[in-house]
């Protein structure tokens, strides 16, 4: 099992009427409810709580690309894996991702992941997602019928960047490149290991699956809900004679963890409350440009999370507990409930959302904490027989340096 | 009016065909056709009309080719080419304004009268139009009507959207129409028609309703700025639908035979 600790970065200073006095979280939320100078303790603090799941044997800390999101504080998920892989030695860097039609020339991500591959020593894996209709369609204005072949022309550009030797000519329809010749390269060869968030787009099953690359379900709905579409994908990978190592696949799912149940609830809920409540209030029109969606998958009946029939905000703690939208209590519920998650999936990565709306950092770290000590070592067993599977991980250089490793400044040489 | 098949280069397309006399060509808007049957059956009185739908409209095949205004506007002449006729009256509403504009631009010397009905196609900062695309069911009325009562009636906009099967039907139809649309409307709709709108030597008209709050009127100016010997006419109480809420008015500013 891979355990990633994530966390989106909300905004924790949206107001209690936000819901009620704002038209959404997203694409066109109030830009005076963000005040830089409480940011620098914001950014900072959420870039600590990485680093110190770091230190607790988590497999990977991960970052995410949102725009004009209250929710989510990375337009540039590269530039807060910078931030980590400098400042921390032996995880992995989960970029889940970097939305690779938004970047002009997509070459760039390729720079980009080669450079924070260079200076990790080989931790990153690259995540590749098409991205929301939110940031995709309504903030960067990428039309939404042409967004998922303009997303598969920047993959295929990426991946001859990073194959390819010698100089070449791209001439694709988005993007027409000379010379092709990209400077530094990654240190994992070919190429990083690569994960595709989908949201439930069924085309992103055979994308994954003849690509080799990992699926990553993320929703917020959490792991009952997730079944059906998790069903389809491992339905398609049997179909298509593929393995069926739970490596292929990861889920996001929201955990907090406490000493009992009720100290759960009792710690957790106004902050669980907040991220359902204030967050995910994203205005319905926003939630799924015409023509981003594929005919096929409408008639799959997969819609957008982000505008479900029944909102989010009349959702107790006990609906979200029972619905499995959030998984809380004591570690041995947590565990039990993340072993259901875990075998009913079938999945070998798990991108743990351990920081939830406007959780303040001790509360954040308690329950970090207990996953690790308690709970996370009693899930690593799941699959034996898929151990050796590494098809799907970093491989970093077995000689790293540290940083801050300069030689100490000979006072005769100055 | 019959609803027919044609082939062209990409795709098959369908339209609707119905009166005789003058060859009269009807480009819909984002909205497609299903509102504009009353006005096409008043246009066959007077016209041999032809009103073919953009692919993914109704039940027509989408057209993965069709990416940019160049393609669609060539699609436009390619559809004119298949039908076998020639000069028609080009007439276009709202989106199909904009591609009825680009179409004369492009082929100046192939439309002597064209018809532009509260068209798209043209943008100005200080009168911004509203997001299509993100706009939900139950706020077009506003948008589009200048009676939104009888507007709201007529589009459905008060079916809920909380009863999944219609839900489904609603976003493939959505998905499908507004899809294509959006390759020449989304997020702006502007594709650089006003650099070309000097090459148009149709005889121009432009039809408004004046309380267009969707395309409102002052756009209307500012393509006769550019188009200086159009005429405008304006129709009072109706939106941007003006051919729906004025039908008679609207034909009858058409030109003669």
């Amino acid at each position: 099992m891979k355990f990633t600790w994530f966390n989106l970065m909300p905004w924790p200073y949206l107001p209690d009427d936000f819901r009620e006095k704002n038209h959404s979280v997203w694409v066109d939320i109030d830009s005076k409810l963000f005040d830089p100078e409480k940011s620098h303790e914001v950014y900072n603090t959420y870039l600590d709580l990485l680093e110190y799941a770091a230190t607790l044997g988590f497999d990977a800390i991960g970052a995410n690309e949102h725009h004009q999101n209250g929710y989510g504080l990375m337009p540039s998920p590269n530039l807060i894996a910078a931030a980590l892989a400098r400042r921390t030695d032996d995880v992995a860097l989960l970029v889940l991702g970097a939305s690779i039609a938004l970047y002009n020339p997509p070459v760039r991500v390729a720079e980009e992941f080669a450079m924070l591959d260079c200076i990790s020593g080989g931790r990153l894996i690259a995540g590749f997602p098409v991205g929301t209709s939110m940031d995709t369609n309504y903030c960067y204005g990428q039309i939404p019928a042409l967004t998922r072949e303009k997303y598969r022309e920047a993959h295929e550009l990426i991946m001859r960047a990073w194959h390819e030797r010698e100089p070449f000519a791209f001439n694709g329809r988005y993007t027409k490149l000379r010379y092709v010749n990209i400077w530094p390269r990654p240190i994992q060869q070919p190429h990083p290991p690569v994960h595709i968030p989908g949201g439930g787009s069924i085309e992103t099953y055979d994308f994954c699956i003849d690509n080799t690359y990992s699926y990553s379900y993320l929703s917020f709905t959490g792991y009952l809900r997730a079944k059906m579409l998790l069903q389809g994908y491992w339905e398609r990978v049997a179909a298509r004679n593929a393995d069926a190592s739970p490596y292929r696949a990861g889920f996001a799912q929201t955990i907090c963890v406490a000493d009992t149940d009720a100290e759960a609830e009792r710690l957790y809920a106004p902050h669980v409350n907040y991220f359902y409540n204030r967050c995910l209030h994203v205005y319905p029109g926003f939630a799924d440009a015409p023509g981003y969606r594929t005919i096929k998958t409408i008639q799959k009946g997969v819609l957008s999370q982000y505008a479900p029939l029944s909102g989010f905000d009349n959702l107790t703690w006990k609906d979200l507990i029972e619905g499995g939208h959030v998984i809380a209590g004591s570690p041995e519920t947590v565990r039990q409930r993340m072993e259901d998650l875990i075998k009913g999936l079938h999945v070998g990565h798990v991108f743990c959302l351990m920081h939830v709306g406007n959780m303040p950092a001790e509360k954040c770290m308690y329950s970090t904490k207990l996953f690790a000590e308690k709970v996370m070592p009693r899930l690593r067993n799941m699959f034996p027989e898929h151990d050796d599977d590494n098809r799907f991980w970093c491989k970093p250089m077995t000689q790293r340096v540290k940083a801050g490793s300069l030689p100490q400044m000979q006072t005769e040489t100055v | 009016m019959e609803l027919k098949t044609i082939q062209t280069a990409h795709v098959p397309v369908r339209y609707f065909e119905g009166g005789q006399g003058q060859p009269l060509v009807y480009l819909h808007g984002a909205g497609g056709l299903d509102l504009e049957q009353v006005f096409l059956a008043a246009l066959a009185e007077k016209y041999h009309v032809f009103a073919p739908l953009l692919p993914g409209y109704g039940d027509s095949e989408e057209c993965a080719e069709l990416r940019d205004m160049l393609d669609f506007t060539l699609h436009g002449w390619d559809v004119v080419d298949a039908l076998g006729i020639q000069d028609p009256i080009l007439v276009g509403f709202s989106m199909g304004g904009m591609i009825a504009a680009e179409m004369a631009a492009v082929a100046p010397h192939d439309v002597s009268r064209l018809v532009l009905i509260a068209p798209t196609g043209l943008w100005l900062d200080e009168h911004p139009i509203p997001d299509l695309f993100s706009t939900m069911p139950f706020e077009l009325p506003k948008y589009l009507f200048h009676d939104q009562e009888v507007g709201a009636k007529a589009i459905g906009a008060n079916i809920a959207l909380t009863d999944p099967s219609f839900l489904q039907v609603f976003l493939v139809r959505n998905a499908r129409q507004l899809g294509a649309a959006g390759k020449i409307l989304f997020p702006i709709p502007d594709r650089g028609l006003r650099d070309r709108l000097y090459r148009i030597k149709a005889k121009t008209m432009l039809i408004w309703g004046e309380s267009d709050k969707l395309v409102p009127p002052v756009y209307a100016q500012a393509f006769q700025a550019a188009l200086p010997n159009a005429d405008l006419v304006m129709i009072k109480e109706a939106g941007h639908m003006v051919t729906f809420e004025k039908t008679s008015e609207v034909v009858s500013a058409l030109p003669a035979q």
